[in-house]
């Protein structure tokens, strides 16, 4: 095979890691922040709540600045196109996350209650409507975008932004929400202690379920769906210019891969699978094994997408064969090549520092430590 | 047509705001994270625990000014997708990389170990905090880095070729990208003009406690940190900007045109324009205050060089407009039969100029009908608006050497621990607190406006790089981001004036921690 192709492959696949990523990681904290009403009553309990991730939410939302910059440099077609076609949703996103790193670092900084209940609103703001987003972004993904571009490849995006909040969309934006609050029911149990604990129990299990419930009806609507097929003139070695090959679009096609590599209903089935069994692990108390169940749960709905969707990655709806797919909406070869290179150095630098500093704030958060903690949230 | 120039013009605005905002609060973090490495060493070294209490007081600054340097930081790194999508498209092979690795390099170690330095002081020993606080430190400095090679790419071009059949430059070589001239001298200057913010912010709220005549033990020592860091950072960033200016006189003669507002060829020795009042229209100062013989050694570096005005600059752009033309046309001719060969050569042999018929398509959508007067127009777009520049630039230079004198001052006064006995030194430092941040505002001012009308120096005009939006969603997210943005100023500052006035912890047991007598002891034992 080409190397073009492998690299092209070969990023594709650290696009679903980064998104995996994203997921787990900002999800969990998103998680933790939409919910942080509910698993706090009172005002220690939030604190408490806020501080076993207070450490970590900074490192962790880098997967999100990192999934933008990666996407830039081995994508870059796609994050022209997407961005600039989602323009409302992107913003809606930006602006609700923006707003998380001031609730984090503001709330506890002032005694009054009024100032601390606005910022945990804030909060729940900054947790929940980015995931629906990215959920909802991933939906119309499926669905294909209306957008196409003229020769010199400047790219018009022709639909509404109402549009983009379909309901299709929302049901995956609401799937994405749910695992995220299991992700973070998962981190909250790991950390917390007697009612907060329990509170984070239930979360996990009743969000657990809405996922499974939510990811079945998106999957029967896939299938139903109109897919995109590639009729012609796609080459995975040739250069990355999306205006030269023919689409059409057909009803069904998402299970096109299925079909053709059954070992790929192992996506989805490892979703049922590991939330089911996260939310046993649960109930025994084995927390931490649910988080890693969480981890598999995401890989599973990530690689479903994934698995459903390849060679494509944003179908034009409006102009098929515009469609940016793996094969021609890449950077050049000298590029995906340097950048491997530095994920390969640099990923297991990152994961080990991070392991480490998860390792060294590790313990229980109780209101009664954060009380104590002249340094806490 | 390609783009609305309404639409154009919102973006740029927008661009502008949200990242000069963002640049308020990033200095200051690259500065101060330094300052606070340098504390806690002093504080490592002596064990003296007011060292421990001076580099918590500013960390808590520090990081209330950090969150809304991370929160805009993050809109900045998808503006390029959402609002500059042809230009995205067009850069994406080569800008998106240094972005990509200033996340894997820099933002992640940053971020992780910040958590760690304001959480893990009571779990982390001594010198294993004090590595923490270096890493922050180091990974906000490296992020400073990976951003500067990537503009430095939108000032010159190196290391890339356009490619016809893929409509957009691809990198050909990854040393010439991030050994670019133009982003190591950048890089130095922005990252020192950050501990020149980052001392300034001490040295004035220092100030500020002596004159009330508090916490004088934090407060003195604080200013003598600040004065010595700060002399050695001013004298950097003044050297760097030099050489910057240096750089740019070769590599971007159209801005110096505008930093000197230089409307004619300046014969050596030319004078340098101390003021002046610039006219666009008319191409000419109508008002000047020049010093002469100064202009030719100061940019030249040599005494027999003459400086290109606008005149010549305008003249060179015409010849440049004409030979792209055949480029551009070649180009159209490619995209509809990628394999003619004869368009292929024609494109090879005007490639290099395709830029400058990209500039003429504003005036002449076809390009091969354009009269001499729409070529001379886009030849005058390419002299950047230089009233703007002009002055931004001096207001940076003026700023630069009030704050070198400013640390000159600080620095003898307080190593004879005169100090408190001159108010009007510490009036001074208070009152220059803006200073810093006005002269990181007007350097941006003067490296992007003056990059105009370009996004990629000579390759990519600006008029064609935004995405197609329509003009109400460029209203709307304008109207948002002004919003949001001010809402969050009004609290942070609200925030940070209210914890400057609550001071640091002169030590001594604190009502609300009963046991906050025996903290310190127990972080020794860790």
């Amino acid at each position: 095979m080409d190397l073009y192709a492998i690299l092209k492959l070969t990023w594709w696949a650290l696009l679903g890691v980064l998104l995996t990523g994203l997921g787990v990681m900002v999800g969990m904290d998103m998680g933790v922040g939409a919910s942080l009403r509910y698993l706090g009553r009172s005002d220690g309990e939030r604190r408490a709540v806020i501080n076993m991730i207070a450490p970590h939410w900074d490192g962790n939302q880098v997967w999100f600045i990192l999934g933008g910059g990666a996407v830039f440099a081995a994508w870059p077609t796609i994050y022209a196109t997407a961005f600039s076609g989602l323009y409302v949703v992107m913003l809606v996103l930006l602006w609700s996350m923006i707003v998380r790193p001031l609730g984090f670092e503001y709330r506890s900084k002032l005694p009054s209650q009024r100032w601390r209940n606005g910022w945990d609103w804030m909060l729940f703001v900054s947790g929940a409507v980015p995931m629906l987003v990215f959920g909802a972004a991933m939906g119309n993904m499926l669905e294909g975008v209306p957008f196409h571009f003229t020769w010199d490849m400047v790219s018009y995006y022709t639909g509404s932004f109402i549009t983009l909040f379909n309901p299709f969309a929302l049901l995956c934006g609401l799937m994405a929400l749910a695992l995220a609050l299991y992700q973070g029911g998962a981190m909250v149990m790991n950390r917390g202690e007697g009612v907060i604990r329990e509170r984070a129990r239930r979360q996990l299990t009743w969000a657990g379920l809405a996922a499974l419930a939510l990811f079945t009806v998106c999957g029967l609507w896939v299938w139903r769906m109109a897919g995109y097929v590639i009729t012609g003139g796609a080459d995975p070695a040739g250069p990355a210019i999306p205006l030269h090959k023919t689409v059409v679009r057909a009803s069904g096609a998402w299970l096109h891969n299925f079909q053709v590599h059954p070992v790929l209903w192992l996506a989805p089935a490892a979703v049922y699978v590991a939330v089911l069994l996260g939310i046993a692990a649960a109930r025994s108390g084995r927390s931490h094994v649910s988080w890693w169940l969480g981890v598999v749960g995401w890989i599973g709905t990530l690689g479903t997408v994934g698995a459903a969707m390849f060679p494509f990655m944003m179908p034009s709806s409006s102009n098929p064969s515009q469609s940016l797919t793996a094969w021609d909406a890449s950077s050049s070869q000298t590029t995906l090549l340097w950048m491997l290179g530095w994920t390969v150095v640099f990923v297991p630098i990152i994961l080990t520092y991070t392991s480490w500093a998860f390792w060294v704030m590790r313990g229980k958060v109780t209101p009664e430590k954060v009380e104590q903690d002249e340094h806490a949230y | 047509m390609h783009h609305l120039a309404t639409v154009v013009d919102l973006s740029r605005a927008q661009f502008a705001a949200t990242a000069l905002y963002h640049y308020l609060f990033v200095p200051l973090t690259l500065g101060l994270s330094f300052l606070l490495a340098t504390m806690e060493t002093v504080y490592v070294i002596t064990r003296r625990d007011i060292y421990r209490r001076m580099t918590r007081f500013w960390g808590k600054l520090f990081a209330i000014n950090f969150a809304l340097g991370v929160a805009t930081g993050l809109t900045m790194e998808f503006q390029f997708g959402t609002n500059w999508a042809t230009y995205s498209h067009f850069v994406g092979d080569i800008f998106g990389a240094p972005l990509a690795i200033e996340g894997l390099m820099a933002f992640f170690l940053e971020s992780t170990f910040v958590g760690l330095m304001l959480f893990g002081w009571e779990r982390l020993s001594r010198t294993k905090h004090l590595m923490v606080t270096f890493l922050v430190a180091l990974g906000s400095n490296l992020s400073a880095l990976w951003i500067l090679i990537a503009n430095s790419y939108m000032q010159k071009p190196v290391g890339s070729h356009f490619d016809p059949t893929t409509m957009r430059v691809e990198l050909s070589s990854f040393t010439h990208l991030i050994f670019n001239p133009d982003a190591q001298a950048k890089f130095v200057h922005t990252s020192v003009a950050g501990f020149v913010t980052g001392s300034i912010f001490v040295l004035g709220i220092s100030a500020y406690y002596m004159l009330r005549g508090r916490h004088l033990e934090v407060a003195k020592r604080s200013f003598r940190m600040a004065a010595l860091f700060g002399v050695f950072a001013i004298l950097a960033t003044i050297t760097l900007g030099d050489a910057l200016g240096f750089i740019d006189g070769s590599v971007q003669p159209t801005k110096l045109v505008a930093m000197e507002a230089l409307w004619k060829t300046a014969e050596p020795p030319a004078g340098f324009n101390l003021i002046a009042w610039p006219d666009q229209k008319a191409q000419r100062n109508d008002f000047e205050l020049k010093i002469p013989y100064v202009l030719t050694p100061l940019i030249t570096h040599s005494l027999h060089k003459s400086i290109p005005g606008a005149d010549a600059l305008e003249r060179q752009a015409r010849a440049k407009i004409r030979d792209g033309i055949p480029a551009l046309e070649a180009l159209h001719t490619l995209s509809a039969h990628p394999n003619d060969a004869a368009a292929r050569s024609r494109f090879q042999a005007h490639e290099k100029d395709l830029g400058y018929a990209l500039l003429l398509e504003r005036y002449a959508p076809d390009v091969s009908k354009a009269t001499p007067a729409q070529i001379r127009k886009a030849a005058r777009d390419t002299i950047p608006p230089v009233f703007p520049v002009f002055w931004s630039f001096r207001i940076m230079v003026a700023a630069g050497f009030a704050m070198l004198a400013l640390f000159i001052a600080a620095v003898l006064y307080s190593i004879r621990n005169q100090v408190t006995e001159r108010p009007w030194l510490l009036r001074l430092a208070f009152w220059s607190l803006p200073v810093p941040f006005i002269a990181n505002l007007a350097g941006w001012v003067v490296a992007e406006m003056g990059r105009q009308p370009w996004t990629v120096y000579g390759q990519l005009p600006t008029w064609l790089s935004a995405s197609t939006h329509s003009v109400a969603y460029m209203v709307f997210s304008l109207t948002g981001f002004v919003l949001l943005y001010s809402i969050f100023i009004v609290i942070e500052m609200f925030l940070m004036v209210k914890f400057i006035r609550q001071g640091p912890d002169d030590g001594g047991p604190r009502p609300d921690h009963a046991d906050s007598s025996t903290r310190a002891p127990r972080l020794s034992e860790a």
